[in-house]
C-alpha cells in the first residue's frame, strides 16, 4: 500500500516526462552519471523505508484499529499493561538498524557524489564559469573565449567543472537531469562537477528565490556530440556580442532574458540566447572581486583580450575608451 | 537626523503609496486592478473586522469586562484560551492565503492572475504566520492551558510574565495584520536568506515588518520558555516526581528548553539584519567583509530546533489522545520519555541540512546527514508505542482518535520523505524544490496542526465546560485529512520533475494536472476550516445538551480532569497528592477522586496586571515606528519600556486572597454535582447523558 | 540552619520563612535561567565575531584600533565593581546596616558608570580612527559583540538605580532583597562575559 502510494506518481511521471519529449526534467529521467546514480540512490533509500518502515506499519496499524475498536468485546483487553521488554527492544532495536543501514549509503554515496569532485573520465573536464544575475545566467567558457546566456551547451561524455559565483543575491545553480544543485554566492566561488551522457535538452534553472523575474531564470543545457560542440562553439565566435563594459551594465541590470534581449539590438536572432565573444579570462574572477569590494564597475584587466582577438573586441575596447 | 527633519516627516516614509489600491489607480492594468483588488479586499477585511469588533464590544459593554478579565488576567487558562483565539484567526489569514497560491499557480502555465511581487509576499507571509503566529501560539496556548493543571499546579510560576509574552506575540500578530494595510509584507519568504532582504535588493518596509513581527514573537517565546521550564521544575504538586508526570508535560518540559536555547540565534540573526539594514553593518551583505552564510547558519540554528519545538507537543497531546481514547495506560512511558528528551537534544545537531547545497566538503555533510537521520529512530520509537498502546485497548473512534490515527499513517510518509532528504545525494536533487514544501508540510500538518487540532477538541469541554459535535468534528476531520492529501501529494511529483518553490508561474504543460489537483486540496482545506468554525456555531448552540460540569467526559487519566468543567481560577481547592503515574485513574480506582477535605484553605492568586497589554502596545508602536522611520516614536516607545519596567519593580500588592469559605463554596457546588451525576460507560460517550462523570472499570470488564 | 535550608547565601529566608522561601527559590532559579539563555545569546554573537576576523575589508583592524590600556582600566574597574557588589550582598546577608548596603550599591554603581564611560571614549577613538562599524564585516562583528555588553551594564545600572529607589521607598524587604540578588547575579555574569570579550577580542586580537 506504501508502495503503491509511491509507484502510481512515478510511473504517471515517467510517462509525462517522455510525453514531454522535447526538455528532460528530472533526475528519474537522467542525462548523465550524476544524475543516474542519484536516480539509483533514491530507489534504495525508498525502497528500503517503503519495506521496512512503512510496510510494518500500513498493515499493523489498521489491523490494531479494527481489532482492538470498542465495539469488539471479542479481543482481550488489558487496561494496565504498559510495558514488555520484548516489544520494547523491537520498537528501539528496528529504526537502529535501518538508520545503520542507511548511514552506510549515506556515507559512502555523500563522498561518491560529492559535487565538488570531479568526475573520472580520460579527458580533461570543460571548464565553465557561471555568474548568476537577476534574473539570468551568465556561461563563460575561459578556455574558448566565448560566453552564452540562456543555453549552457554541453559536449557529450566529457566532465564539465563549473565554478560558480552570483553577482547579486544567492542563487542556486540546478540541472536536475544531470545532477546536483549548489549555490552560487556574491564574493565566493563554489563548484560543480556534471557530465551529459547523451544529446538532448535538459531544464536548467535557479531554485533559490531571488525576486520578481525568479521563476523566469531558466536556461536550457543543451548537450551535444564533441563534434557539434566545436562548431557551436566556432558559431558562438561569429555571431557573438562584445562582452564589454557598457553590455556587462545591461546584463547586470534587474531584468529578465527577454527584456535583456531587448536591450541588445543585436541580440535578437539568437533564438532567445545571447551569445558571447572575446571574453577575458579575467573577466570571472574580476566579478568576483568585485562584489567583494562592493564596486559596480569592474576594472579595464576584467575585459582584457583574449588569444582569439577578433573585431568585436576591439570594438569592445573601444566602447570602453567611451566609458572612460 | 535633525529635530526639524522628525517634524518634517512625523509620519516617517508612510506616503499615500503605502495604501493597497494606490497603485491600482495610479497605474491601472489588468493585472494591478485584479492584484489590487485582492489586497485590498485583504485590508478592508482586516479594517472592518477591527471597526466591528469595536462596535460589538462597545455596544454590549463588553471593555471593561475584556480589559479586567481578559487582557490582564494573569490567569494561566485565560491567557491560553487568548493564545489559541489569536492562533485560529492566523489560520484563517494564512489559509486563505495558501488557497489563494494553489490556485495562481493552478493558473500558472505561463501567467496566471497573481504578480510576482504579490504572490511572493503570500508565501512569505504564509510561512511566517503558520510558524510564528499560528502554530507558537496555539501550542503555547494549550501547554499554558494544560500543563499547570496536569502539574497539579494552580498558576505558572511568573503570571505577570506569561501575561507579558501574550503581549508581545500579540503586538507581532498585529504587525503582520497591520503590514496587509499599510505598506507591504517581505518577499523574502519565511526565512528571508539576505542578500535578498538586505537594503540593496529590498528597499521597501517588508522586510522590516518581517524583522520586528519574529523580533517580538522570538521574545515572546523565549520568556515563555524560561517560564514552562521553572513552572514544571518548581511547581509540582506532592508526589508528581519528574517520571510520573504525564507524557503531554514532558514534551512541554522539552519545548521549552529548546525555547530557551533555540531563540537567542533568531534574536542575533534579526538583530543583525535589522543593523544592516538601519545603520548600513554589513553582517550578511556580499561586499565589504560580510557573509551571508552566517546568517543561514544563525537562522537554522534557530530554525530546526523550531521544527521540534512545534512538534513535540503534538507528540505528547496525541499520547494523551492514543491511551485516553484506547482506555489503556500508555505503553513504554519510559521510552516515550527518553524519546522526546532525545529529540530535543538531536535537534539542535542537524541545522545544516537546510543547506547541504551551500559546497561544504562530503564529510560534513554525510555527519549532518547521518545525525537527521538519528532523529528517526526516536521517533519511529515513539510510533511503535502509540500502537502498542492501542494493542489489547478498547479504542473509541472520537474526533481526536481520527487525527491521530491519520497522523500515523501520513506521518511516517512525512518521516520517509525527511529521510530521503536527509540524504545530502538526494537532497542535491530535492532540495528547494516543491518537494521539499510537500515533505515538510506532510510533517508540519499532520504532526504539527493534526496534534494542536486533536488536542482542541479533546480539552474544549474542560475549557468551557461543553463538548464539541461529534459529527461536524468528523467531517472537518476528514476534510483536513483528505485536503492535506490532495493538496501536498501532488508536490512531490512536482518537485521530483524540477518545480522550485515559490514559482509563482511556469511553462511546463506536464505541471498542470497535478498543480489541479493540488488546488483542489486546498480548497478541501479551507472548507476543512469553514467546518471546523460551522461546528464551533453548533456547539455553542447546543451547548445545554453537551455539558460536563463534572468535569470529566472522556475518563481522563491525569490531573486536568479531575477538577470541574470550566475549572475555578485556583484549578484545585486542595492541592492533590500524586501517588502514582496517570495520577486521575490512579484516583479513581482507589476511589479517591472526588473527595471533600476536611478544612479548606486561604488561596494565595496573582493580581491582575496591566503589564502584558502595555507592552503589547509599547512593542507594537516601537515595531511600527522602526518600520516607517517614525524616530518620534521609536524614542517614546523606547523609554516607556524602561519605564513600564521600573514602575514594575516598584509594584508591591501582586497577591490577592481567594477566602477559604469562597472555596468551601464552590467546591461543594462541584461535590455535589459529582454526587448527582449518573456515570455513564465509553459507549455513551458522546451523547448527552455524558456530564463528565465515568463509570469505573473492574478488571477485565469495559464500562 | 541545617544546609538544606540555605538556598540562597546572601538572602536571609531559610525554611523558617516558609513560603516567601519557596518564592524567592523559583524566582532565583528562574533568573539562573534566563541568565543561560543570554549566554547563549552572547555564545552567537561571539561566534559571528570569531567567524568575521578575517572579514576587515582592507579597513582597520584590531591592531590598529584597540587600545589595551584602556581595555585593561575598564576590566579593572568591572572587576572592582563585582567586588563591591560582592560587598553589598554580604551586607544583606549579615543584615548590616542599610547604609552600608546603599552605600556598596552606590559604589558599585559609580564604577559601572565609569565602565561605560571608558568603553564609550574608546568607541570614540575608535571612530577617529575610521573604525566606524560600517566599513567592515569584522567592525560590525566588534560593534555588535562589545557594545551589546555595555548595553547590558546600561541596563544593570539602571535596574541598580530602580532598586535604590526601592530600598528609599519600601526598605529592605523581600522583594527588594529578590531584585539585590537577581541584580548580583546579573553582575557578576557580565563580568564573566566581559572576561570572555577581554581575552577573545582584546587579548587575542592583539597578539
Amino acid at each position: 500500500m506504501a508502495l503503491g502510494r509511491w509507484v502510481a506518481p512515478c510511473v504517471t511521471l515517467l510517462m509525462l516526462s517522455a510525453c514531454a519529449g522535447t526538455t528532460h526534467l528530472s533526475f528519474l529521467d537522467p542525462q548523465g552519471p550524476v544524475a543516474d546514480a542519484q536516480r539509483w540512490h533514491f530507489y534504495w533509500v525508498l525502497g528500503i523505508m517503503a519495506v521496512l518502515v512503512a510496510g510494518p506499519i500500513f498493515l499493523l496499524l489498521p489491523f490494531l484499529v479494527w481489532r482492538y475498536r470498542y465495539g469488539n468485546k471479542a479481543s482481550r483487553y488489558t487496561p494496565r499493561w504498559e510495558h514488555s521488554r520484548l516489544l520494547e527492544i523491537m520498537s528501539w532495536s528496528g529504526p537502529i538498524l535501518i538508520i545503520i543501514v542507511l548511514a552506510f549509503f549515506v556515507w559512502r554515496d555523500t563522498h561518491k557524489l560529492d559535487p565538488y569532485k570531479v568526475l573520472a573520465s580520460d579527458q580533461a573536464p570543460l571548464q565553465v564559469e557561471v555568474i548568476g544575475y537577476d534574473w539570468k545566467w551568465l556561461f563563460i567558457y575561459p578556455d574558448q573565449g566565448i560566453a552564452s546566456i540562456g543555453t549552457l551547451a554541453l559536449p557529450t561524455g566529457r566532465p564539465i567543472l563549473l565554478h560558480m559565483t552570483s553577482a547579486t543575491v544567492m542563487q542556486s545553480f540546478f540541472i536536475p537531469a544531470l545532477g546536483s544543485q549548489i549555490y552560487a554566492m556574491g564574493g565566493m566561488v563554489s563548484q560543480l562537477n556534471l557530465e551529459a551522457s547523451k544529446p538532448g535538452k535538459s531544464l536548467g534553472e535557479n531554485t533559490m528565490y531571488s525576486g520578481n523575474g525568479f521563476h523566469q531564470q531558466k536556461f536550457t543545457a543543451l548537450a551535444m556530440s564533441p563534434a557539434d560542440f566545436k562548431t557551436w562553439v566556432s558559431k558562438v565566435h561569429a555571431t557573438g556580442l562584445p562582452l564589454d563594459t557598457q553590455n556587462l551594465e545591461i546584463i547586470a541590470r534587474r531584468s529578465i532574458r527577454s527584456d535583456l534581449i531587448a536591450a541588445l539590438p543585436r541580440a535578437r536572432s539568437m533564438d532567445g540566447n545571447v551569445y558571447f565573444t572575446g571574453v577575458s579570462r579575467s573577466l570571472f574572477p574580476a566579478v568576483v572581486m568585485a562584489t567583494m569590494d562592493g564596486k559596480p564597475t569592474l576594472p579595464d584587466s576584467a575585459f582584457g583580450r583574449t588569444g582569439t582577438a577578433t573585431q568585436d573586441s576591439d570594438a569592445a575596447d573601444a566602447a570602453m575608451g567611451q566609458a572612460r | 537626523m535633525s529635530i526639524a527633519a522628525i517634524f518634517d516627516h512625523p509620519l516617517g516614509r508612510i506616503e499615500w503609496s503605502s495604501l493597497p489600491f494606490w497603485q491600482m489607480f495610479q497605474q491601472p492594468t489588468e493585472g494591478n486592478i485584479i492584484n489590487g483588488c485582492i489586497t485590498t479586499g485583504a485590508a478592508f477585511m482586516v479594517v472592518v473586522g477591527a471597526i466591528v469588533l469595536v462596535l460589538l464590544l462597545t455596544k454590549y459593554r463588553l471593555w471593561r469586562p475584556l480589559w479586567s478579565n481578559w487582557l490582564t488576567s494573569p490567569d494561566h487558562k485565560k491567557i491560553g484560551i487568548m493564545y489559541i483565539v489569536i492562533a485560529l484567526v492566523m489560520l484563517a489569514r494564512a489559509l486563505i492565503e495558501a488557497v489563494l497560491m494553489r490556485a495562481q499557480q493552478a493558473f500558472g502555465l505561463g501567467g496566471g492572475f497573481l504578480s510576482p511581487d504579490h504572490f511572493a509576499q503570500l508565501f512569505s507571509t504564509h510561512g511566517t504566520i503558520m510558524i510564528f503566529f499560528m502554530a507558537m501560539p496555539f501550542l503555547t496556548g494549550v501547554i499554558n492551558y494544560v500543563m499547570p493543571m496536569q502539574i497539579g499546579a494552580r498558576d505558572v510560576s511568573f503570571p505577570v510574565l506569561n501575561s507579558i509574552s501574550l503581549g508581545l506575540t500579540a503586538a507581532g500578530a498585529a504587525l503582520v495584520m497591520v503590514s496587509l494595510v499599510i505598506g507591504e509584507f517581505s518577499t523574502g519568504g519565511w526565512f528571508g536568506y539576505p542578500p535578498y532582504t538586505e537594503i540593496s535588493f529590498s528597499p521597501g518596509v517588508g522586510p522590516d515588518y518581517w524583522i520586528w513581527a519574529l523580533s517580538l514573537a522570538g521574545l515572546g517565546s523565549t520568556l515563555t520558555g524560561i517560564n514552562f521550564a521553572v513552572t514544571i521544575y518548581k511547581e509540582r504538586a506532592p508526589g508528581m516526581t519528574l517520571m510520573r508526570m504525564p507524557l503531554f508535560t514532558w514534551t512541554a518540559l522539552c519545548t521549552a528548553i529548546i525555547m530557551i536555547f533555540a531563540m537567542p540565534p533568531l534574536t542575533v540573526a534579526m538583530a543583525q539584519l535589522a543593523l544592516d539594514r538601519y545603520l548600513g553593518f554589513h553582517y550578511f551583505t556580499n561586499a565589504l567583509g560580510g557573509n551571508m552564510m552566517n546568517f543561514t547558519n544563525l537562522f537554522w540554528l534557530f530554525g530546526h530546533p523550531e521544527v521540534y519545538i512545534l512538534i513535540l507537543p503534538s507528540f505528547g497531546i496525541f499520547s494523551e489522545v492514543f491511551s485516553t481514547f484506547s482506555g489503556k495506560a500508555l505503553f513504554g512511558y519510559r521510552s516515550l520519555v527518553m524519546a522526546t528528551m532525545a529529540i530535543a537534544i538531536l535537534s539542535f545537531t542537524v541545522w545544516l541540512h537546510h543547506f547541504f547545497t551551500m559546497g561544504q566538503n562530503a564529510n560534513i555533510n554525510a555527519a549532518f546527514g547521518i545525525a537527521s537521520m538519528l532523529i528517526g529512530i526516536p521517533t519511529g520509537v515513539k510510533v511503535y508505542d502509540w500502537m502498542w498502546t492501542m494493542f489489547r485497548g478498547r479504542i473509541r473512534f472520537t474526533v481526536p482518535m481520527f487525527y491521530a490515527i491519520a497522523f500515523i499513517l501520513l506521518f511516517v510518509i512525512g518521516g520517509i520523505t525527511g529521510i530521503l532528504l536527509a540524504n545530502p545525494t538526494i537532497d542535491y536533487q530535492v532540495h528547494n524544490t516543491v518537494f521539499l514544501v510537500a515533505h515538510f508540510h506532510n510533517v508540519a500538518v499532520p504532526g504539527v496542526l493534526f496534534g494542536l487540532l486533536a488536542g482542541y477538541h479533546f480539552w474544549f469541554p474542560k475549557v468551557f465546560g461543553f463538548r464539541l459535535d461529534e459529527r461536524w468534528g468528523k467531517v472537518s476531520a476528514l476534510c483536513w485529512i483528505f485536503g492535506f492529501m490532495g493538496a501536498f501529494f501532488p508536490l512531490y511529483v512536482l518537485g521530483i520533475m524540477g518545480l522550485p518553490r515559490r514559482s509563482v508561474a511556469y511553462t511546463q504543460p506536464s505541471y498542470v494536472p497535478f498543480e489541479i489537483v493540488a488546488f483542489l486540496g486546498a480548497l478541501l482545506l479551507g472548507l476543512a476550516l469553514i467546518t471546523l468554525l460551522v461546528q464551533l456555531w453548533v456547539s455553542i448552540r447546543r451547548r445545554d445538551q453537551n455539558r460536563v460540569f463534572v468535569g470529566d467526559p472522556w475518563d481522563g487519566r491525569s490531573l486536568e480532569w479531575a477538577t470541574s468543567a470550566p475549572p475555578p481560577e485556583y484549578n484545585f481547592a486542595v492541592i492533590p497528592v500524586v501517588e502514582g503515574r496517570d495520577a486521575f485513574t490512579t484516583a479513581k480506582e482507589n476511589g479517591r477522586a472526588y473527595l471533600q477535605p476536611d478544612t479548606y484553605a486561604d488561596i494565595e492568586l496573582p493580581n491582575n496586571s496591566a503589564m502584558g497589554p502595555v507592552i503589547a502596545a509599547i512593542g507594537f508602536a516601537l515595531a511600527f515606528g522602526l518600520v516607517w522611520h517614525i524616530w518620534w516614536l521609536v524614542v517614546l516607545a523606547f523609554l516607556a519600556v524602561i519605564a513600564s519596567m521600573i514602575i514594575r519593580g516598584f509594584a508591591r500588592d501582586t497577591a490577592r486572597i481567594v477566602s477559604a469559605q469562597q472555596v468551601r463554596r464552590e467546591h461543594q457546588h462541584w461535590i455535589d454535582a459529582v454526587a448527582t451525576a449518573t456515570a455513564i460507560s465509553r459507549a455513551d460517550e458522546c451523547k448527552s447523558a455524558n456530564v463528565g462523570l465515568a463509570l469505573q472499570a473492574t478488571d477485565g470488564v469495559v464500562p | 540552619m541545617s544546609p538544606q535550608s540555605i538556598k540562597h547565601p546572601g538572602l536571609n529566608l531559610g525554611a523558617a520563612h516558609g513560603k516567601d522561601n519557596d518564592a524567592a527559590e523559583t524566582v532565583m532559579f528562574g533568573f539562573w535561567v534566563f541568565l543561560m539563555s543570554d549566554a547563549i545569546l552572547f555564545g552567537m554573537v561571539f561566534a559571528t565575531y570569531v567567524t568575521s576576523l578575517h572579514g576587515t575589508a582592507g579597513g582597520p583592524g584590531p591592531r590598529d584600533l584597540y587600545d589595551i590600556k584602556s581595555v585593561f582600566i575598564e576590566t579593572l574597574l568591572l572587576l572592582a565593581s563585582s567586588f563591591t557588589f560582592g560587598m553589598a550582598s554580604l551586607a544583606l546577608k549579615y543584615k548590616h546596616s542599610k547604609t552600608r548596603l546603599i552605600g556598596w550599591m552606590v559604589v558599585t554603581l559609580v564604577l559601572g558608570v565609569a565602565f561605560l564611560a571608558f568603553e564609550l571614549h574608546d568607541f570614540g577613538d575608535m571612530f577617529a580612527k575610521g573604525g566606524v562599524p560600517s566599513r567592515s564585516g569584522f567592525l560590525s562583528a566588534f560593534f555588535d559583540l562589545v557594545p551589546l555588553h555595555g548595553l547590558h551594564v546600561t541596563a544593570g545600572c539602571i535596574w541598580l538605580l530602580s532598586l535604590l529607589g526601592q530600598i528609599a521607598r519600601y526598605g529592605v524587604d523581600t522583594k527588594t532583597k529578590l531584585g539585590i540578588m537577581r541584580l548580583a547575579l546579573f553582575w557578576h555574569f557580565l563580568d564573566i562575559v566581559w572576561i570572555a570579550i577581554f581575552s577573545v577580542v582584546y587579548l587575542a586580537g592583539l597578539t
